[in-house]
């Protein structure tokens, strides 16, 4: 079930079993002295897709990118691309390209000579280079810097030189680590809706590393979180944000409320879990991964919750917590709730900001009670 | 006080530098270089004289003149560039390999590394050419070696050649050139040659069009670290090559020490520098405009 409104004409090659990836990642292992940067990653990509990896500073993304580049040699597993075999193919025999985190421009060469760089090693005729250098120059709506060097560049515009130089040479695969952090939230946006429209126009597959969730969760068909080195969880955008498959990635991926408990009941809809803790039940959708008695997590997004003013004494229900109102935060367009409910557990509940409001309908010390519809939990599975 | 005349101070102390250690003595040697040679100590005539009761300035030209109508200093001059050439490139095939090596090589290996080229500096220079005379003479080490192989079956003639001189000259200036290339080859960002190999360039090419244009400025700081003292350079050739050669140094020596002739050694040396200096700055001066541009 993909939840993410799919791009209309996108296929879902990942669902087809019969269908071949394009790039193929098996056990791939790397380490750093005694330090594992990479932990037995498995991983399918497929044609035309754009694959964004999320995860923490230090998880292991760039490192990831890098094997793929053939910059570093992994100490064990497979990458076949294509289905072939990476294993022997150094860096500038493979038909992929990157946009490197730091840029890497070469300083003593000007933007022109930066993006023609790839094709000159080609031996491409100085017209196709000076065509393309245009075209791409265009595209990054650079025109007129390409007489310019790169130390007379601001930081956005560095980030597109490197982009252009990275399409340049029209990569059956192009990694890009962290594109766009340098650009400013207008260039940002436009460059996104770019950079969908090239991967769509040319069909090249994309691997996008990012520490923007919004950019993963808008551009990607799917995605994948990383933790430590390995993969924590992989799917559309979508599945991972509605079905986290641990507490990992479900505060990663946005913000969730995680709730401990046991399973008490299966019901016809779904399961009862007992949180004596906290003196609730939670009603949760679906078989919950784990049998009958046993400990649980459950994630419920602050955006899922509601909130309103209770009594004192309000009694308990499903999916009901009473709490106090431990301070409010103002984002504009909606309000972040924080309630302490008795034991001291705290919850984060966020509401729309729906009109102008003069007087705020719960306040500082309020008691409230939070409620959830029992589809809003989701049961971790570890 | 202000930002401006803390740079001025901060510029002072190597202006007095330069002052008292450069151009005075540039000066002092300049004007002997018109002056006539004369009996006595020392053994030149003043600029200044009195002739018939007045302060007159008597300057004399002739030095001058000699050094463009012989060609003998001419040629002296001449083979000394090209020696110094030749030298300063010997050192720069050995040493960019060297500095390449120690620049790649892990961080902790760096120190160790450029201590071994800078060690033998901490023995005399003289004790080190004085070892390779014993290396390269009829009965040297290096002459028993390839008799003891059966490669040769007579001592070569290795000493007292242009051989000699050009391996004493290289191996003592080497490390002039290691250290300028290694500075530079250093803080060049490796991510620049993992870009070149993404985009297609084989090893030998993000060399050719990456490594060594960046290094191009450490390139021309070694040469002329090298090039400058190796023009004028005396004791090497003098020690290690052969008879024929005659280099400025050589001939600067037999006219100050031998001929006692101060005047001419003056204008040969003040020949010397402004023919090193003056080109030296012309390109520097453009170098840096290229670079400002
Ligand atoms: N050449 C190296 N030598 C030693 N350790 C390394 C090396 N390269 C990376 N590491 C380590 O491997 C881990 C993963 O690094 P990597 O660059 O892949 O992180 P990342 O996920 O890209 O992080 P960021 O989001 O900060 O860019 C880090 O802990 C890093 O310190
Ligand atoms: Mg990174």
């Amino acid at each position: 079930m993909n939840l993410a409104a799919p791009r209309p004409g996108s296929a879902e090659p990942w669902r087809d079993p019969g269908a071949e990836p394009f790039l193929q990642i098996e056990g791939l292992t790397k380490r750093f002295g005694d330090f594992v940067a990479l932990d037995r990653v498995d991983l399918s990509i497929w044609r035309g897709e754009f694959f964004a990896l999320l995860g923490g500073s230090g998880s292991g993304k760039s490192t990831l990118l890098r094997c793929l580049a053939g910059l570093i040699e992994p100490d064990a597993g497979r990458i076949l691309l294509d289905g072939q075999d990476m294993a022997q193919v150094p860096p500038y025999r493979r038909p992929v390209n990157m946009m490197f985190q730091s840029y890497a421009l070469f300083p003593h060469m000007d933007v022109a000579r930066n993006i023609g760089f790839g094709l000159r090693q080609e031996g491409a005729s100085r017209a196709v280079i000076r065509d393309r250098v245009a075209e791409m120059l265009a595209l990054v709506r650079m025109e007129g810097f390409g007489a310019r060097r790169p130390d007379e560049l601001s930081g956005g515009q560095r980030a597109r030189v490197a982009l252009a130089r990275a399409l340049a040479k029209r990569p059956k695969l192009l990694l890009l680590d962290e594109p766009l952090s340098a650009l400013d939230k207008n260039l940002r946006e436009a460059t996104q809706f770019e950079l969908v429209n090239i991967q769509e126009r040319t069909g090249t597959t994309f691997v996008i590393v990012t520490h923007d969730q919004e950019e993963a969760m808008t551009m990607a068909t799917r995605l994948a979180v990383m933790d430590r080195g390995t993969l924590a969880q992989v799917g559309t955008p979508g599945e991972v944000y509605e079905f986290p498959n641990s507490r990992f990635t479900a505060e990663f991926l946005g913000t969730a409320n995680i709730l401990e408990g046991v399973v008490e009941a299966l019901t016809p809809a779904g399961a009862r879990i007992g949180s004596s803790e906290y003196d609730f039940d939670i009603l949760s959708e679906g078989e919950p991964p784990k049998p009958l008695g046993s400990r649980v997590f459950v994630a419920i997004r602050p955006e899922r919750m509601r909130i309103e003013r209770a009594q004192e004494g309000a009694d308990f229900g499903d999916n009901r917590v009473v709490g106090r109102v431990r301070d409010i935060a103002y984002f504009g367009d909606f309000f972040v709730y924080y309630v302490v409910l008795e034991g001291g557990k705290e919850l984060r509940v966020s509401q729309p900001n729906l009109r102008r409001i003069t007087e705020r309908p719960v306040d500082w010390d309020d008691l409230v009670a939070v409620s959830w519809a029992p589809e809003a939990s989701v049961v971790l599975p570890e | 006080m202000s930002a401006a005349r803390r740079r001025l101070l901060v510029l002072l102390l190597p202006l007095l530098w330069m002052a008292v250690f450069f151009l005075a003595p540039f000066a002092i040697v300049l004007s002997i270089a018109f002056a006539e040679a004369a009996e006595g100590l020392p053994p030149y005539a003043p600029l200044l004289r009195w002739v018939d009761g007045a302060l007159t300035l008597q300057l004399n030209f002739q030095n001058l003149a000699l050094l463009a109508e012989d060609s003998y200093y001419l040629d002296a001059y001449l083979l000394s560039l090209r020696v110094a050439a030749i030298s300063a490139l010997l050192c720069l095939l050995v040493g960019y390999p060297m500095a390449l090596a120690i620049a790649r090589a892990p961080e902790r290996w760096r120190v160790p590394l450029l201590l071994l080229v800078i060690l033998p500096f901490w023995t005399s220079f003289l004790l080190r050419i004085t070892a390779w005379i014993g290396i390269l003479q009829d009965q040297g080490w290096l002459n028993g070696l390839l008799l003891a192989l059966g490669v040769i079956e007579a001592p070569l003639q290795l000493l007292y050649t242009e051989f000699a001189m050009y391996l004493g000259i290289t191996y003592c200036y080497l490390p002039f050139m290691v250290l300028p290339l290694y500075a530079s080859l250093v803080k060049q960002d490796p991510a620049l040659l993992d870009a070149a190999a993404d985009l297609g360039a084989p090893p030998w090419r993000s060399f050719l069009t990456i490594t060594l244009p960046l290094s191009l400025p450490g390139i021309v700081a070694g040469f002329l670290l090298v090039f400058i003292p190796a023009v004028g350079e005396f004791v090497i050739p003098e020690l290690l090559g052969g008879p024929g050669a005659q280099l400025i140094g050589r001939v600067l020596w037999t006219e100050f020490f031998q001929n006692r002739d101060w005047p001419l050694a003056s204008a040969l040396a003040s020949v010397l520098l402004l023919a090193l200096v003056l080109p030296i700055a012309l390109f520097q001066w453009r170098f840096a405009g290229e670079r400002r541009r």
